[in-house]
């Protein structure tokens, strides 16, 4: 299911309200996913404390939501991420379920904090962005 | 059998208790038809779909809503047996409506998606968790009688 032109633009759109919001809303997604979704606690054991309000858990969201707004509006996403990717797939060694669980969380905060602008046009736009991103994430792999 | 603590029913009944029927409904499942289109093929009678306008004030799709919602009081009231409670209804979806069961899930989530929306930060993480797993006991029993 891939981007068309209208996505782009309406992803992008979106990303101008939303992006000031970036650091807020990752870590409102990485703390949401790790406590709605145990399992995804095993990859940050190294972490004393894996609550939504840890500051290390703030801080690693506002990184993910960062590398999630440099992507936005690129065309080439696999291009875009290659080096993430080599990092999830060699280091980091995440399987790429939990990018579409992420993905979840992520809108989720989306439709939290800005439930006038996250329309269902948008939402379309954006799950369709994130799978793409997913996607290219996980390129490496294999 | 799913065990429930008191805090996880707590959640569960006082979330329905404030819940809007005829708000949350409708935009749950037009959400879900505009999100995943895919699902529409099981609206073929319900009128005008062709864009995410006349998806939104088509008022088959928002009756539609409120009855789909108002199917889940059920699992509320018998939170211990939800299995049993949609053995029925699971026949129905299959042999009957022949809704593929993983439909069920996708509008689970834009059910999800709406009342997070609406709850904003009143939806905390914890609150999100019990609501999740209620929502994937009914979804699992909705599919339990599909053979």
């Amino acid at each position: 299911m891939s981007l068309s032109g209208k996505d782009k633009a309406v992803v992008r759109a979106f990303w101008d309200k939303v992006g000031p919001k970036a650091s807020d809303l990752g870590a409102e997604a990485l703390g949401r996913m790790l406590t709605v979704y145990p399992q995804t606690k095993t990859y940050f054991s190294h972490w004393a404390d894996v609550s939504a309000d840890s500051a290390q858990v703030k801080k690693h969201g506002a990184t993910i939501m960062a590398a999630v707004g440099e992507a936005v509006g690129k065309d080439d996403l696999v291009a875009a991420v290659s080096k993430l990717s080599e990092l999830h797939a060699f280091k980091l060694r995440v399987d790429p379920a939990n990018f579409r669980i992420l993905a979840h969380n992520i809108i989720l905060s989306m439709a939290m904090y800005f439930p006038a602008d996250f329309t269902p046009e948008v939402h379309v736009s954006v799950d369709k962005f994130l799978q793409n991103l997913a996607w290219a994430l996980s390129e490496r792999y294999r | 059998m799913v065990e429930w603590s008191e805090q996880e029913r707590t959640i569960i009944t006082s979330i329905f208790a404030s819940l809007d029927y005829e708000d949350i409904g409708p935009k749950a499942l037009s959400r879900c038809l505009i999100v995943y289109p895919w699902t529409q093929r099981y609206f073929g009678a319900f009128g005008n779909l062709y864009n995410a306008e006349a998806i939104k004030t088509n008022p088959n799709i928002a009756a539609h809503g409120i009855k789909v919602l108002h199917g889940l009081d059920r699992a509320v009231k018998n939170m211990d047996n939800i299995k049993a409670t949609y053995a029925e209804l699971s026949v129905l979806h299959s042999e009957k409506l022949h809704v593929d069961p993983d439909n069920f899930k996708l509008l689970s989530d834009c059910l999800t998606i709406v009342i997070a929306a609406k709850m904003g930060s009143s939806f905390t993480p914890e609150i999100q968790a019990t609501w999740q797993k209620f929502l994937a006991v009914v979804v699992s029993a909705l599919g339990r009688q599909y053979h």
